[in-house]
């Protein structure tokens, strides 16, 4: 096992990382910008070493920074978090060479996941569904041939993308016409690629994720799903396990997907393959995470595996610790995003200094948090504050046990989405299970009716 | 008279849109701020000239700092 793992980021993560290590004996060091000075991951690391400027582009995004720290420190790896340098292949090879261990599968499986079309050529020959579409489309005229031959509506999507940008919907020619155009040159903007490629779009479908864990020996296993359809602009606000919408047989067929498609890229350590559920229960793969997700929590409560030193174990060379057939989901989970944002203000952000803090607490209430009274927010990271996360036997109580929570919890100096989460908790919709990655949007407009 | 426009949101200056001189309809982009990974445009609340640009691109500024004047 590792002796000291430098954690390369910052926030919620960075204090759920050195918890992990600490409960595995080992020695946690923590990177900090000139804006984090004071967070408390630096407090709770055994060392910290500053990395620069408070924008994340001179700090947490700068490999050259984290390396130093690396060597400075003398930790044998690097857990990477989410977001950041989590899915930079050059950074997890850079990580090697320096010789350490990075925290997450290898740089080729990086690679090839965070090419959207190629990731989508690997699930197809491991058997897995795509949505109908093309691979990259090299202009406007090839790109209305292919969508006349999937069928309208179609998605426009930067093959090098990520949280939405770039990705346009398109109702007919006229407006892949003139969405090509902007879409390549935002993609070009944003990742340096404008590559774009071509995708039939799912109407009401639901966002179904699958956990997947490998060793380096290539045993590979699924952590059953998470329901993620409650999502804002393509961020998620709630996510929790079991998937109302998934019985016993599609929980059965989404996994083994996984692990086809784990075993099919030379996949180790712990990954998420995210996919579109439509109403008629088809199902295809949207994109595969190579990191941890924000949303693990959930999957922790409902298998009782801790997944944060289930990564360490694993990247340390040591076998999966159970087989499928010992793995169950028991009970139900849900986990709320506490952003700093302004639902009455069209969710404008919310940075500033958090005079007060009271978090929910008891035996099945568990706070994820980067931030304590007395912190200031800055404008430089996202809004992400916190993550409230309940459980019950049944879904039902898993959701009074969620509204109890958000009841519970007390933040002043700034403003959240909390009465946002108040109001989805209350709806009879999201009660009833009925979702879709449109449901948040719609409540958002029926709310807004006089 | 001259409109002082106002940052609605603390964060950092991303794009400045216009430049001094130029005449903006009502609800044209003026700047785009950036915060907490959101780009936040601020517009012209109304039609006019602009007479001054107090910012730079990558500077920070506060919730309510005049970031642009319109005549």
């Amino acid at each position: 096992m590792f002796r000291r793992v430098l954690v390369a980021n910052r926030g919620e993560i960075a204090r759920r990382v050195i918890r992990a290590c600490h409960a595995l004996g080992i020695e946690a060091v923590a990177v900090y910008s000139e804006a984090d000075a004071d967070a408390p991951h630096v407090r709770e690391a055994d060392a910290a070493f500053a990395i620069g400027p408070a924008p994340a582009r001179d700090s947490y995004l700068r490999s050259e920074a984290l390396l130093r720290a690396l060597a400075d420190s003398g930790a044998d790896a690097v857990h990477p978090g989410y977001g950041f340098l989590s899915e930079n292949a050059a950074f997890a090879a850079a990580v090697a060479e320096a010789g350490a261990c990075f925290v997450g599968p290898p740089p080729a499986a990086i690679r090839a996941m965070g090419d959207k079309a190629t990731a989508r050529r690997w699930m197809e020959q491991a058997g897995v569904p795509v949505t109908p579409g093309t691979s990259v489309v090299a202009d406007v005229a090839a790109a209305e041939r292919a969508a006349a031959e999937i069928g309208y509506p179609v998605m426009i999507k930067a093959s090098a993308g990520g949280g939405g940008i770039g990705m346009v919907p398109c109702e007919d020619e006229a407006a892949l016409r003139r969405g090509f155009e902007s879409a390549g040159a935002r993609a070009r903007a944003a990742f340096g690629d404008g590559s774009l490629y071509l995708e039939r779009l799912v109407h009401g479908a639901r966002h179904v994720e699958v956990q997947i864990a490998a060793d380096r020996a290539g045993a590979a296993v699924h952590l059953f799903e998470r329901e993620c359809s409650v999502q804002r602009r393509h961020q998620k606000v709630i996510e929790e396990a079991p998937s109302p919408a998934a019985g016993a047989a599609l929980r059965e067929a989404l996994g083994a997907a996984g692990v086809r498609a784990a075993r099919a890229i030379g996949y180790h350590n712990v990954g998420t393959l995210e996919f579109l559920l439509a109403p008629d229960g088809a199902w295809y793969f949207m994109e595969m995470n190579t990191r941890l997700q924000v949303e693990h929590p959930v999957t922790e409560w409902t298998t009782g595996v801790d997944l944060v030193q289930l990564q360490l174990r694993l990247a340390a060379g040591e076998p999966l610790p159970f087989e499928q057939r010992e793995l169950t989901q028991r009970g139900h989970a849900i986990e709320l995003r506490v952003y700093a944002e302004d639902p009455a203000r069209n969710f404008l952000p919310s940075p500033g200094t958090l005079t007060k803090l009271v978090w929910p607490s008891g035996e099945d209430v568990r706070v994820d948090a980067g931030v304590e009274q007395g912190s200031r927010v800055t404008p430089f990271y996202d809004p992400l504050l916190a993550k409230i996360v309940v459980r019950g036997p049944t879904r039902e109580r898993a959701i009074e046990r969620a509204l109890a929570a958000v009841d519970a919890t007390v933040v002043e100096g700034l403003k959240t989405n909390l009465p946002l989460h108040r109001r989805v908790l209350c709806d009879p919709e999201f009660r009833r299970g009925d979702l879709s990655i449109h449901y948040l949007a719609r409540l958002l407009e029926r709310a807004g009716e006089p | 008279m001259p409109t002082q426009v106002e940052a609605q949101i603390t964060g950092s200056v991303w794009k400045i849109e216009k430049a001094v001189g130029e005449e903006v309809a009502e609800g044209e982009v003026l700047i785009i701020l950036e915060s907490m990974k959101m780009e936040i445009p601020v517009e012209a609340p109304c039609a006019g000239r602009i007479a001054e640009i107090r910012v730079q691109e990558g500077a920070s500024v506060e919730e309510g700092a005049v970031l642009v004047v319109l005549e």
